[in-house]
């Protein structure tokens, strides 16, 4: 059992949530151009990393908002949450 | 090798069992290979043996981080059956079936595949086209399959809960009388063994730290103990494939989550079939050793922690324990987890990539045992030719940018 420490909520339990995978994926910025290829990377191509790993939860069964988790995927320990929009990296972190 | 018979268990009684030799040797690893398998498993076992048997490759390693059969293979519910939706995964799944029937004889060595047949129960009206379709379309294929109504699944099961005021009350079922379980220890032991009898060096505690490569070409492994050169390399790797695949500048469209599973003390004989539900996401037989063995689903983050979140045991229990009433005061004794590699469509990736020798087979997801003896056998062809065999050509990487997906996921809601 994960807790979790929503940014709105407070710490639960991970069963009043919903995954959604790793952050910061970036769309094509030029749709248009883009090939099979580079839409097959944006769609379905993951880092799928052992270790740290940045990701999106929702808040499905609370205050129903998106924000981001930092967590390492083999301790399963969260090290970090953040709202969207927030800077990923911690040493850019505001004082 | 020596032949196991009950010639050899006669011979070895007259000296208290004390001198069977060892079923494979432990080599050190050579400077250098005709074909690499990284990873000890099932799948990597059947492959080193397809390639050694049936295309004469015998100057072949298999590397194994731990212990043979030490991860998915020995974590599964051993559930084995062949009723897909597509043609693609049926023709593959059903080679594999037939690998299955068999097996025992072809391996000497008692995998234990019991065929005692698999339900897959319906409990709504919509369970029940989809079943009645999937039934038709494996029948198209030559795959067997019946629809049953709920009084024939009471016939099959009869400590089953048929009250029609149940929260998931069961209409009817799928049945494949062909499926079944097999011995998931037994069937590494008996690819390691034979492999081993045709030369295949298999090489335990050894970790693969780096994919080296030339000219997009590969040229060998670097492990904890030392480099191995080769010219084929084959992944297969469950749960930590994109690891591997990352060694190569590769990326996969895999998402690794725990699965959990758990075993109850033993009783006596009391369900004779497999019972799948897609529904309620349960699945439960009984070993031959009485313990009742139960998978849950997976947990919805990833991780490679062989852990899960108790929620999900607790929901997978709520299932059983609606569908059977009378193994509410069964204890469970062992639970564990292991790391499914899934795929967008819920199918494997087994293929060629773009580097020049190296294979991939991987994205079997929850559902990976029951394929072992087919998959082993198209990746064997498939590294030997050095390209796929018809049965596996769909299921190749290029199927993420074509769009030729196969999607077992939304049709056939398939639970493994």
């Amino acid at each position: 059992m994960l807790l979790i420490d929503c940014p709105w909520c407070g710490p639960r339990q991970d069963s009043e949530f919903a995954y959604g995978g790793q952050s910061d994926i970036a769309r094509p910025a030029a749709p248009e151009t883009a090939s099979d290829a580079d839409w097959a990377q944006y769609l379905f191509m993951r880092t799928n990393a052992r270790g740290l790993q940045r990701e999106q939860w929702l808040h499905a069964a609370g205050c129903r908002q998106w924000f981001n988790v930092e967590r390492d995927t083999v301790t399963y320990r969260i090290s970090r949450v953040y709202r969207c929009g927030e800077p990923a990296s911690t040493d850019t972190d505001p004082p | 090798m020596s032949r196991y018979s009950i010639f050899s268990l006669a011979r070895n009684a007259l000296t208290r069992h004390e001198n069977w030799p060892q079923a494979w040797r432990s080599p050190a690893p050579k400077r250098e290979y005709d074909v690499l398998i990284v990873g000890g498993g099932g799948h990597g076992l059947a492959t080193a043996y397809y390639l050694a048997k049936l295309h004469g490759i015998t100057n072949v390693a298999v590397l194994e981080k731990g212990w043979l059969g030490g991860g998915n293979t020995a974590r599964n519910t051993t559930i084995v059956r062949s009723n897909y939706l597509w043609d693609e995964s049926t023709h593959l799944y059903e080679h594999a079936m037939k690998l299955w029937e068999g097996l025992s004889q072809d391996l000497n060595f008692n995998v234990m595949f019991s065929q005692r047949g698999v339900l897959n129960l319906g409990h709504s009206l919509q369970d029940m086209r989809d079943i009645t379709r999937r039934v038709h379309a494996n029948r198209l294929n030559g795959v067997d399959g019946e629809v049953l109504d709920a009084a024939q699944v009471k016939r099959l099961v009869p400590v089953i809960n048929d009250s029609p005021r149940a929260r998931y009350p069961i209409l009817g079922a799928s049945f494949q009388p062909r499926g079944g379980i097999a011995r998931h220890d037994a069937v590494a032991w008996g690819f390691a063994r034979a492999a081993d009898a045709r030369g295949v060096d298999i090489i335990q505690q050894c970790e693969v730290t780096a994919i080296r490569r030339e000219s997009g070409k590969v040229t060998g492994v670097d492990t904890t103990r030392g480099f191995i050169g080769a010219g084929k390399i084959g992944l297969v790797a469950a749960g930590h494939s994109s690891v591997l695949a990352a060694m190569a500048g590769l990326r996969l469209p895999l998402q690794s989550h725990p699965l959990q599973a758990f075993v109850s003390e033993p009783i006596k004989p009391v369900l004779h079939t497999v019972v799948m539900s897609n529904a309620v996401h349960a699945y439960i037989s009984q070993s031959d050793k009485g313990d009742l063995v139960i998978g849950a689903g997976i947990d919805a983050y990833t991780g490679y922690g062989q852990r899960g979140s108790f929620h999900t045991i607790e929901h997978a229990m709520e299932a059983i324990v609606e569908m059977f009433p009378s193994f509410s005061r069964v204890r469970m004794n062992r639970q564990w987890g292991g790391i499914v590699d899934i795929c967008p469509d819920a199918c494997p990736i087994i293929g060629t990539t773009p580097i020049k020798g190296l294979y991939l087979n991987c994205g079997w997801g929850t559902g990976g045992f029951k394929a072992t003896p087919g998959s082993g056998w198209v990746f064997a062809h498939t590294i030997a030719q050095d390209r796929p065999h018809p049965l596996n050509d769909a299921f190749s990487l290029e199927r993420f940018a074509s769009g030729r997906l196969i999607d077992e996921h939304g049709a056939a809601a398939v639970a493994h």
